[in-house]
């Protein structure tokens, strides 16, 4: 089954959704990466700051997988793994990635979420919920008082959907093709 | 349960995924007060379980308690309401003790201002009549009660004993239709006989015409009639009618005016002079001025003046008063005589202290009339009381007063602003005490003992 890119959006329904599958050391060695890059490139390039990979990580395996419980999965393995890799609580992250899992879990199962323009919206969108839930969590739950400054994350989500856009394409070569 | 989870399989795992990692960030985060969170949370969560089973645990033990066992607070309540009675009959009993403590003082101090000698009384019923104002009391023969003896209140007379029995006296009070009793009016000293007329004012009658009685005007007792001693209120004067032979004068007796429960029955008679003011202006005693104050103040006026003799100490008011006092004695000049229009004395001329020498005024100024300065220091004459040792003039007061060597005794104010016009008058019973008179021996003596009077003879 094949779709073209510039037809169709929608899907009319579950089936004509295609569920990706991935060698088990992608599933490893993806995140694992993206999680390293988080930590060690801003080292060199403060610029990549900006970047937030396992979230462009968990989406991309959320929406592929079209599993809910995968999603939320590897949203919690990811954030949970962020955590432990930051200053952060533990949890932190990991709640924040595991909504966001299933939420894009949830959005896989009704889009074709191949079509790049759909991509570019569901990583913009998601680093907004993303860094939404954040900063909610960080003020309701730690009572800390953090800056929610909406042009530079308004920014920060096209930079990231840029860049998800093209992760995304180098990973679908990783796909295990039916 | 097995059809639900598997329907809302992916929303239960998401909540238990998302509940185990708020858990663990409970357990580790800290509040601002140093408290885990997981700890908050838990309290948080308990204590309104914990409350609502305590609100459901009391509320049960209360519906038990207030209804279940009802009779009880029914008994109880009946417990209550016989105490309160209780307590409110010992209120009234204290508070009438209190009064009678009041009472008991206040003629205590009328038996330390007054000479004649007194019993305590307490009136203990009444008379059958139904005209008649006779009350009985609790003293009688075997305390040296007489027929014919005076009874009065600090605030005036009340009546006189009419029989004496050995535990207890009739008294006829001034309202009872034959009572009579000899008065004098204050300002005009005209004499009546006053008269019960079984109503509450009294009548004073044999009063001519000739004699000038007003409204507010207080009568005393005259003394004439052998049975009340000169000198004790009477009543005020309610109104004054023109009739022949005699004037109509209506008085309003003032010594039953605040109850009567105790009275004084006198023992022996002492004539007193008619005050001066009315019983409700009475002399106001004014203490001495402190000693540090005096000191200094005298020294520099008696080295100002001549001969080096202090000036006379007191309030800023008595200097005043007696630098014009000397104004006016060394003018030949006397306050409040003259008709309207009189010549002033000439007030441009003041001393800056009592008792300087005023300068010798200047020919064609009245210095015909000029007068020698009175001595510095010699007291201007500007109190209410006469000086100590100068028997009472008037012959009405008993000479009581001892000789006071010290000047700077205290001061008595009056309201009459001319200081002259009370010299020489028969000083009051408050002025006396301040004069240094002998205090009354029976002072300190509880109500109902018998005090002695003075040495010092009645004068009519």
């Amino acid at each position: 089954m094949s779709y073209s890119s510039s037809d169709r959006i929608l899907l009319s329904s579950q089936r004509e959704g295609q569920v990706s599958r991935f060698r088990a050391w992608v599933l490893v060695v993806v995140p694992l990466f993206a999680i390293l890059f988080q930590i060690y490139v801003p080292l060199f390039f403060s610029f990549a700051k900006v970047l937030d990979m396992p979230l462009l990580v968990v989406v991309y395996f959320a929406v592929m997988r079209r599993s809910q419980i995968q999603g939320l999965m590897i949203g919690a393995v990811v954030g949970l793994a962020q955590d432990s890799l930051s200053k952060n609580w533990l949890g932190l992250f990991g709640i924040v990635d595991t909504l966001v899992g299933y939420f894009a879990a949830s959005i896989g199962l009704r889009l074709d979420v191949e079509h790049p323009m759909l991509r570019l919206l569901l990583c913009f969108f998601f680093y907004l919920f993303h860094e939404t839930v954040y900063w909610v969590l960080k003020r309701a739950l730690l009572g800390q008082l953090v800056a929610f400054d909406w042009t530079h994350m308004l920014i920060q989500g096209v930079f990231n959907a840029i860049v998800g856009v093209s992760l995304y394409h180098f990973l679908d070569r990783l796909r295990e093709m039916a | 349960m097995e059809t639900f989870l598997n329907r809302y399989r992916n929303i239960t795992v998401l909540l238990l995924v998302i509940f185990a990692q708020l858990m663990l960030l409970a357990v580790q985060v800290k509040n601002d007060q140093d408290v885990r969170i997981i700890r908050v949370w838990a309290v948080t969560t308990v204590t309104p379980v914990a409350r609502i089973i305590e609100w459901f645990r009391g509320g049960s033990i209360g519906f038990v308690r207030n209804y279940i066992l009802m009779h009880d607070a029914s008994e109880e309540n009946k417990k209550l309401r016989d105490e309160v009675g209780r307590l409110r009959l010992q209120v009234n009993f204290l508070q009438n003790e209190l009064s009678t403590a009041d009472r008991a003082k206040a003629l205590q101090l009328f038996q330390q201002h007054t000479q004649s000698k007194m019993l305590a009384a307490n009136v203990i019923g009444t008379d059958a009549g139904s005209n008649s104002k006779v009350v009985l009391v609790n003293r009688g023969s075997a305390e040296g009660v007489m027929r014919g003896m005076a009874v009065v209140t600090p605030d005036g007379i009340v009546g006189k004993v009419i029989a004496s029995y050995p535990t207890a006296a009739q008294v006829m009070l001034v309202t009872d239709p034959d009572f009579a009793a000899g008065v004098v009016s204050q300002k005009s000293e005209a004499r009546g006989t006053l008269k019960g007329q079984g109503k509450p004012l009294c009548k004073v009658d044999y009063v001519p015409i000739g004699e000038k009685v007003e409204a507010g005007e207080w009568f005393y007792t005259s003394g004439d009639d052998r049975i009340f001693p000169r000198g004790f209120a009477v009543g005020v004067v309610k109104s004054v009618q023109p009739s022949q032979p005699f004037q109509e004068i209506w008085v309003e007796p003032s010594g039953m005016k605040h109850g009567l429960e105790d009275v004084l029955i006198i023992l022996e008679a002492v004539h007193e002079a008619v005050p001066t003011t009315p019983p409700v202006n009475q002399p106001v005693y004014i203490a001495p001025a402190p000693p540090q104050q005096q000191t200094p103040v005298n020294q520099a006026d008696g080295a100002a003046q001549p001969g080096g003799q202090a000036a006379p100490a007191g309030t800023e008011a008595d200097k005043l008063r007696q630098i014009y006092q000397s104004v006016g004695e060394a003018q030949n000049h006397t306050y409040g005589s003259g008709p309207p229009g009189t010549k002033p004395p000439d007030f441009t001329r003041l001393p800056s202290q009592p008792g300087q020498t005023i300068p010798q005024q200047p020919a064609g100024r009245g210095a015909a009339n000029a007068a020698p300065a009175p001595a510095a220091g010699a007291p201007a004459g500007g109190r209410a009381v006469p000086n100590t040792a100068t028997p009472p003039t008037g012959g009405r007061a008993p000479a009581t007063a001892t000789p006071n060597p010290n000047a700077a005794r205290p001061p008595v104010a009056t309201t009459n602003p001319n200081g002259a016009a009370t010299e020489g008058a028969p000083p009051s019973r408050l002025s006396r005490q301040a004069e240094g008179a002998p205090a009354n021996p029976g002072a300190n003596k509880p109500a109902g003992t018998v005090v002695k009077p003075p040495a010092a003879p009645a004068k009519q």
